[in-house]
Formats: C-alpha cells, sequence, structure tokens
C-alpha cells in the first residue's frame, strides 16, 4: 500500500458522478503519478472538467452533485466523511481558464489561502513578506511586480495574472496543481511562458490539466488521457497516445476526424 | 459623360424602413422627455407656492396653533427617526437573508417558499402593512402607538424590496471570484466577508436607504402606529430639540402632518400646507443624492 502512494498521487477507482439525473461520468477508473504533468484531453462535454473539479471537491459547491466510488489521494480517500474540503482544497490547488486574481492587491491575492487557513495571530508579516517574494520568484513575476505589491491584481495583463494565480497557491504548499485550460486566454507568448512555467514546477508537484489543445497536450505533458462521453477511453505516455493510439476512438480524435 | 449611376440606391422598402425608424425613435423620445415634466413641474408647483414660509427658522421653528403658526421642526426629527430606527432594524435582517438566499440557499422547496414569500410581501399594499403593524406591534406584542411600533412596520413594508436589492447587488460580484477563494480552501463566509461584500456593498446600502425613504414618506403605515398630529414634548434644550422622541413616544412626522394640515384643519394658510410638502419632498430628495454619494465613493473604492 505504502508503494502505491509512492508510485500514484491520485488514484481513482470507478467512480461515477451524477449532475441530478444526467450521468457525467461513467466507472472512471485512473492513476495519476506524481512528479510529471498529466493532461486531460477530449471534445467538449466529455467530463474532463468535471473529472478535474472531483480532484479537489468543488465540484460539491455547484449543486445537484451525487457521486459513488472512490478517489484516493495522498493514500486517502477524499470522499470520506473524515474529510475536510477545506483542507483537501489547500492540498490541492486549482488553476482556472480565465484568470481570476482576486480584486485585491497582488500581496494580499498571494497570502489570501494563508489567511484563510489561520488565525490573524499566526501570520507573522515577515513570515508573509518572504512567502510573496518566494512565492512570486518561483513564477516569475517577482522584477516585474516588486515595487507594486499594493497594487490592484486585476490591473496586470493576463499573463501575469494568470502566473499570479499559480503563485497564489504555492504559500499553501500544495501536493497537487489542476489546471483547466490554463493557457486559452493568453496570446501564443504567453502560452509559451506558461508552459515553461509548467515544465519547471511539475518536479515538485503532480500536475493535471485539462487542455482542449492538442498541441498544447503534446508539448507540455508526459502522460495524457483520453476521454469521450464520461468515460477513459486510454491513457498512455503523451507520446504513444498520440503516435500509436490504443483505441480506434483515439486515433479517431487525435486525427481530427470529431471533437 | 453622365454620373455613375448609384449601385447601393434605397428601394421603396428601404425608404419606408428608414421612415418608420424615424417615427417610432421620436414618439420613444416624447415619451422619455414627458418623464421629467411631471417631476419639474411638481418641484416647481410646491417650491412656488411655499415660497412665502420656507427659512430656517420654518425649519428650525415647532408647529404652533394647530399648524397654522410655526414651522416644521418636530414632524421633521420625527420622520429622521423614523428612518433611522427603520434603517436599525430592517437593514440586518433584509441584508443577511438576502445574502443566505444568494449565497447558501440550496435550490429546493424551502428555498421557493422564502422567495415566493419576499414577492408576496412585495404585493402587499401599505394600508394593509399598517392594519398588520396596528395588529402585530400595537396590541399583540402590546408596545402601543409609538415611534418604535412605526418603525417595525416600516422595516416589514420595506423588507422585500431590500432582500431583492441586496440578492442583485450579491450577484453581479462575478461567479470566477467566488470560484477563486473556495479553491484556496476558504469558507463560504470567508469569501463573502473578504471578497463578496466589499465588492456588493456601495449597491446594497444604496437599496436599503432608497427603499426606507421612499417608506418613510408614506402616510398609512405610520398612521395607526405611531404618529400623531400634535405631541406634547419638552423643548427646554438643545438636546431636547434634536432628541424629541423616545422610541416608546408618539411622534409628529412629515407625511401624516401634512395629511392633517391638508384636510383636516380649517383656515389652514396654504402656504403651509404648501411648505410641509416642500420640506417632506426636499427631505426625500436630500436622502437619495446622500445614498447616490455613498454609492459613488464606496464604488471608487471598489476593487475591480
Amino acid at each position: 500500500m505504502a508503494d502505491d502512494t509512492q508510485a500514484f498521487s491520485i488514484r481513482v477507482n470507478d467512480y461515477n458522478l451524477w449532475y441530478g439525473d444526467f450521468q457525467a461520468l461513467h466507472h472512471v477508473t485512473v492513476d495519476i503519478k506524481p512528479g510529471i504533468v498529466t493532461s486531460l484531453i477530449g471534445p467538449s462535454g466529455c467530463g474532463k472538467t468535471t473529472l478535474l473539479r472531483s480532484l479537489n471537491r468543488i465540484n460539491e459547491r455547484y449543486g445537484n452533485v451525487k457521486t459513488t466510488g472512490e478517489i484516493k489521494i495522498l493514500g486517502k480517500n477524499i470522499l470520506d466523511e473524515d474529510v475536510s474540503p477545506a483542507t483537501l482544497r489547500k492540498n490541492v490547488g486549482m488553476v482556472f481558464q480565465r484568470p481570476n486574481p482576486l480584486p485585491i492587491s497582488i500581496y494580499e491575492n498571494v497570502v489570501f489561502g494563508l489567511r484563510s487557513h489561520a488565525t490573524r495571530k499566526e501570520l507573522k508579516k515577515s513570515t508573509l513578506d518572504s512567502m510573496v517574494e518566494e512565492a512570486l520568484t518561483e513564477v516569475g513575476l517577482w522584477h516585474a511586480v516588486k515595487d507594486n505589491l499594493k497594487r490592484r491584481a486585476t490591473g496586470l495583463t493576463l499573463e501575469q495574472q494568470q502566473k499570479l494565480c499559480i503563485a497564489r497557491l504555492l504559500p499553501l504548499k500544495p501536493q497537487i496543481i489542476l489546471m483547466d485550460e490554463p493557457c486559452s486566454a493568453l496570446d501564443a507568448a504567453g502560452i509559451e511562458r506558461i508552459e515553461e512555467l509548467i515544465a519547471e514546477l511539475k518536479a515538485r508537484f503532480t500536475i493535471v490539466i485539462v487542455t482542449h489543445n492538442m498541441a498544447q497536450a503534446k508539448r507540455a505533458s508526459d502522460e495524457c488521457i483520453y476521454m469521450y462521453l464520461g468515460e477513459i477511453v486510454e491513457h498512455s505516455p503523451t507520446a504513444e497516445l498520440f503516435v500509436n493510439p490504443k483505441e480506434e476512438k483515439t486515433a479517431m480524435y487525435i486525427q481530427g476526424r470529431y471533437g | 459623360m453622365e454620373a455613375a449611376s448609384n449601385p447601393f440606391k434605397p428601394s421603396a422598402v428601404e425608404k419606408r424602413k428608414t421612415r418608420v425608424e424615424s417615427i417610432v425613435k421620436w414618439l420613444m423620445f416624447g415619451m422619455a422627455i414627458l418623464l421629467i415634466i411631471p417631476v419639474f413641474g411638481i418641484l416647481f408647483h410646491l417650491f412656488h407656492k411655499a415660497a412665502p414660509v420656507l427659512s430656517w427658522d420654518y425649519i428650525w421653528e415647532s408647529p404652533t396653533n394647530r399648524g397654522k403658526e410655526g414651522g416644521i421642526w418636530l414632524p421633521l426629527i420625527g420622520t429622521f427617526y423614523l428612518v433611522l430606527v427603520s434603517l436599525v432594524i430592517v437593514a440586518p435582517v433584509g441584508i443577511l437573508a438576502g445574502i443566505y438566499i444568494n449565497e447558501y440557499a440550496p435550490n429546493n422547496w424551502f428555498t421557493r417558499v422564502i422567495n415566493m414569500a419576499v414577492t408576496s410581501l412585495a404585493g402587499v399594499p401599505s394600508i394593509v402593512h399598517a392594519l398588520f403593524g396596528v395588529g402585530a406591534f400595537v396590541l399583540t406584542l402590546n408596545m402601543g402607538a409609538c415611534l418604535l411600533s412605526a418603525a417595525c412596520t416600516i422595516a416589514v413594508m420595506t423588507i422585500p424590496v431590500i432582500v431583492t436589492a441586496t440578492r442583485e447587488a450579491l450577484a453581479a460580484v462575478p461567479m470566477a471570484f467566488r470560484e477563486a477563494c473556495w479553491n484556496m480552501g476558504a469558507s463560504k463566509w470567508q469569501t463573502i466577508r473578504t471578497i463578496v461584500l466589499p465588492n456588493s456593498i456601495s449597491g446594497i446600502l444604496t437599496g436599503v436607504i432608497l427603499e426606507i425613504s421612499r417608506a418613510a414618506g408614506e402616510t398609512a403605515p405610520i398612521l395607526f402606529t405611531g404618529a400623531a398630529a400634535s405631541v406634547a414634548v419638552r423643548m427646554n434644550s438643545l438636546g431636547d430639540k434634536l432628541m424629541p422622541y423616545e422610541l416608546d413616544d408618539r411622534f409628529m412626522a412629515l407625511s401624516y402632518h401634512l395629511h392633517v394640515v391638508a384636510e383636516k384643519i380649517h383656515g389652514m394658510p396654504e402656504e403651509m400646507k404648501y411648505g410641509t410638502a416642500a420640506v417632506l419632498i426636499a427631505l426625500i430628495l436630500l436622502i437619495n443624492s446622500f445614498s447616490i454619494t455613498l454609492r459613488i465613493f464606496l464604488r471608487s473604492r471598489k476593487k475591480w
């Protein structure tokens, strides 16, 4: 069992999900490894975002959701009664399609997560300051914003906003970072730099990224999961999946025959 | 060489479309202009007729000889306190209920019952609210006809609009902000306190103040619940003058005072009636412009 926890940071086993009467995920079983980037691809409505949102249980906030099966993260089934969603989300962060910095200062954006998980007394200004510097340096934003930390985060360029959205997860020391089409609002240069950043981060985190863009899946991910109509069709190393898909459906999708 | 023929000449249909377009536009413009005529008409008429009595003394003195002489101070300060006390009662209830409905309530039958109650309550005529106020506050809770009973009645009457205004202001805050907070493990309340409320408070406060000032201009809800044609209060010091009423006192209010001087008393000088109306309108305009200023101020501090 200990071996499994080391080999896989996320283990989804026979997971089903319903929105009301509509079943969006069917018997999903998949293991995701730490230290690499795993991409989720598939046509719109195939359940890739739903699966991503299940991994930090944020789905529950969107109303009428029912699930069965299990999702083990760091060896613990996160659907168990004794799991605190807030603590789970601290460990499993998410980056969104449209950069969504909070309408407060850059500094406050980075420390927002810490503030929501600690009492005011526990957070020393000096600790916060160094965490802000560390996180922003890590995403390559420190030099651009270090003199403007009190400025509103919503005034940054989209690329900077998206980097900030990644930076604000880091002080929480997450194990897993989920990304829902993190580049789709950016221009070509922005995409390149975010992908470089993902590549730098992947050694220390488990990164799962949903993307519509097959070229991006090819460039930025090590393993690739192809989903169709709420089921996992194929999960292979990216190079293999694109060159030599095992399933007919995968082949049709990556050739652009549908989706 | 003859002029080049125009390939984009309007056809008969196009000409007709253009004609109809301009008729429709001017018709609608006319209707929009009609809107401002009553506003300026009322204001001009009122202040013109009231001009002989309007002065600082008129505002600062209290009515004597059943309103035929003196000023308007006691009703004015009465309406002011009515607004204030109603605000203190209704703001927490309305705003917190609005937050619950918009941010927490699951989509089930219970929420639908609450929504239906809010909508129905908004449709109840003010005189029915007044009777409810008498039954509930004056008689059943045995509070008697007083400032507090009247304020409670106004509170019940205004709560649906305040709940609705709160919900609309909250709904205008983009969902993406909430998602960002939740995904860092913030609770709903942390999200509301740090992000949602600071970005919606301008809309909420404006809605609350506007609605209460509207209700305070009404006569019906205070008619049986606390308003008086005249009151005996001490007026010895400045303190007495600024705070003439206790919560359990009957009080004078501009709307009811206007009702009395305009209808009930023979030989009332006309300018005294118009003076009362002018002060009532001025007070409401003042409260409205205060709330608009507040909104502009809070918006300028808004963070996106």
